[in-house]
């Protein structure tokens, strides 16, 4: 009988240091905020009422990847990240971890320099998503989901649906869609980012978003529209 | 007879204008909202139930009716509006397009409906993979917050009312209500049994309703052109206009706001080019986002989009996520391909849902190959039944409906996969030992 050929996510919970026992030769010891994620912290804290800073983990878990990524070129969150979150919000510590652990974009081991999250659900397979991941194991040297190149310029990841189906197939790189890729496009997307560029997000044959290809066919008609200016 | 332009909500849907207040306002946003909230929100709940609103997240209830179980007199407790932006129903990108590009219809529409339902605060919840979105959304918040229109005095009105955005993190169980309160309180998404509902205790136990990005974003439009403009489009008790996202083997996938009760056919047909190779080419329709279930094309001939016409066919319009597949498709690779989204998006809590979206995930990997017995089709059904209606949240629902829809309408292609593979292996008996 067949079983589950799941390969674990690159968030892959605390397998290194708990499920074997053995250290994770990554976590660092500690970890403090910078000013510029301490200047983000009043202001998301003070969106919840009093007493329900809780509510703040899953920004301040975000400050802490964000902060990695700035410090170290890997957006992850190690343990002593969710410990400092955890002090900071007075929740106990185990309380922060089962969240980091549960959501799916919390990296809790090391990534590449860009994550490439590659959406295999049925919207984006249906338009070719397979070409995607061929493109991305193929341009990035990746073997498989959860591999990080030689390099450690990339990482991927197969990524449930991203909602962006009409651009399918995606693929999130970092904070940002491709949309409307297939093999070739991929590939030069791919290779643009080992140049250390950043191609313009969204779709890559040039489609004005969600309309349709070739141009809207609806709101030709709208009130306030005699500017051309974009976004 | 298609919906025009002057009847369209979404008047910037592409994209093709900017954002921003001051574009918004030339849209028609902001306008008279003072005088809408002074009308009061009885008026309000009122209208809103007269325009055969339906909830757009996927259930379909009705908003007005759901917006007054909330608390006409506090007891203490401040109530909440919690819009839910985690738009994750595979084949669902309608709300992307509103919080990027239209985001202050959205912005007065959590000014309205928090009139409506007596609450001094909003969050709207987005789901984290839209982290552009969400900045453009906490920058329209901020532009509306510094033009006076929401906050201290919102409009002038004297109405108090807070707007927030909050960020989720990856998990498509957290668009269920509940899971998304928990979230939105700083834990794991699972959802919360119900009785007691949100309008009753909800976030930080305190009264909440949970209204769709969509729903919340049409309640401007509706009470300033009123009730019976909207209900006068779509058949009735399935009323308005709505955004349906056309994707899969066509050839122009698009968003496009249209008339609900649209035919299936026409608005494939006027809207996304048509299906690829022709309407004859077509197999299957998914069309209502992942969790309803497919229809073969006989029924797409001639089926209307809307609630009632979709559930007479035994699926339902859900978030009008419309999933196209042509001849050339796998249709048990598609739907073993959802499965294993729902396993691996299942929160764990509910044994039925834990277990059972692995256990027909790894089913249906296997009827993908044909490596099973003609009698397992009858197994697979039976189990999808067992979980059914077996769980707090309708998570497992959604993930056994496509299975029951491939057997209902495909089950003679599941019988040749599996005929194959056994001629494949010489004809030889398959020892079946218990998965």
């Amino acid at each position: 009988m067949s079983q589950d050929q799941d390969i674990p996510s690159i968030g892959g919970g605390f397998h290194a240091t708990h499920a074997t026992g053995k250290a994770d030769p990554h976590q660092p010891d500690s970890f403090a905020f910078d000013a510029e994620s301490e200047a983000q912290i009043a202001k998301i804290v003070a969106r919840y009422p009093e007493g329900k800073q809780a509510s703040a983990v899953i920004p301040l878990l975000y400050l802490v990847q964000r902060q990695m990524r700035r410090q170290t070129g890997s957006a992850w969150v190690p343990r002593a990240g969710m410990d400092a979150v955890a002090a900071r919000l007075g929740m106990p510590p185990i309380r922060v971890y089962e969240v980091a652990t549960f959501y799916l974009m919390f990296n809790t081991r090391p990534i590449g320099t860009h994550h490439l999250q590659v959406c295999g659900t049925t919207p984006c397979w249906l338009r070719g998503s397979d070409e995607v991941l061929r493109a991305c194991k193929d341009a990035g040297e990746l073997k498989g989901y959860g591999d990080t190149s030689a390099d450690g310029m990339f990482t991927l990841t197969e990524v449930e649906c991203l909602g962006g189906c009409v651009n399918a197939p995606i693929l999130q790189v970092d904070d940002d869609y491709y949309e409307d890729l297939d093999y070739e496009s991929t590939v030069r997307l791919i290779e643009a980012l080992k140049r250390g560029e950043k191609p313009q997000p969204g779709s890559v044959i040039g489609r004005q978003t969600s309309a349709p290809e070739g141009g809207p066919l609806t709101l030709l008609d709208v009130p306030g529209s005699q500017g051309t200016e974009k976004v | 007879m298609a919906l025009s332009d002057k009847d369209r909500i979404f008047t910037n849907l592409y994209g093709m204008q900017p954002w921003n207040l001051d574009a918004a306002r030339r849209r028609g946003n902001w306008d008279g909202t003072r005088a809408l909230i002074e009308r009061g929100r009885d008026w309000i709940v009122e209208e809103v139930k007269q325009s055969g609103l339906r909830g757009r997240g996927g259930a379909g209830f009705p908003t007005g009716m759901k917006w007054s179980f909330m608390p006409k007199q506090s007891d203490g407790r401040p109530s909440y509006l919690v819009v839910n932006s985690d738009e994750s129903e595979p084949g669902t990108c309608k709300d992307r397009d509103i919080l990027r590009h239209d985001p202050h219809t959205l912005i007065e529409g959590c000014l309205l409906a928090g009139v409506a339902m007596g609450a001094v605060a909003g969050y709207i919840y987005v789901r984290g993979e839209y982290y552009n979105e969400a900045r453009v959304l906490q920058a329209a918040v901020d532009e509306a917050y510094a033009a006076g229109l929401i906050g201290r005095n919102a409009c002038g009105s004297g109405y108090d009312f807070e707007l927030y955005v909050h960020s989720g993190a990856g998990a498509y169980i957290c668009g269920e209500e509940t899971a998304l309160i928990e979230s939105l309180e700083g834990k794991k998404g699972m959802p919360r049994l119900k009785p007691p509902f949100p309008a009753a205790v909800g976030l930080y136990g305190c009264p909440t309703t949970v209204n769709n990005v969509e729903t919340i974003a049409v309640v401007p439009t509706i009470l300033r052109r009123g009730a019976a403009w909207f209900s006068g489009f779509g058949r009735p008790k399935n009323s308005g206009t709505k955004i349906f996202c056309i994707q899969g083997h066509v050839n122009k996938p698009c968003n496009v706001e249209e008339e609900m009760s649209i035919p299936l056919r026409e608005l494939i047909e006027r809207h996304a080019g048509g299906v690829r190779g022709g309407w004859d080419n077509l197999l299957a329709v998914i069309p209502g986002g992942s969790s309803t279930p497919m229809i073969p094309k006989s029924v797409c001939d001639d089926v209307l989009m809307d609630f009632d016409a979709l559930r007479e066919h035994r699926t339902g319009l859900g978030t009008a996520g419309v999933i196209v597949m042509d001849k050339s498709t796998d249709l048990i690779k598609a739907i073993a391909r959802l499965s294993h989204f729902y396993k691996h998006e299942s929160c764990g809590q509910c044994t039925p849902c834990r277990e059972g979206m692995g256990w027909v995930k790894r089913v249906m990997d296997r009827m993908v190959e044909g490596r099973a017995e003609v009698a397992e089709i009858d197994v697979l059904e039976q189990v999808t039944r067992q979980i059914e209606g077996h769980t707090i949240c309708a998570l497992a629902d959604g993930g056994v409906w496509p299975v029951q829809g491939l057997i209902r309408h495909f089950r003679p292609m599941m019988e040749e996969r599996i005929a194959a593979y056994k001629a494949s292996k010489g004809g030889s008996a398959l020892a079946l030992a218990a998965e």
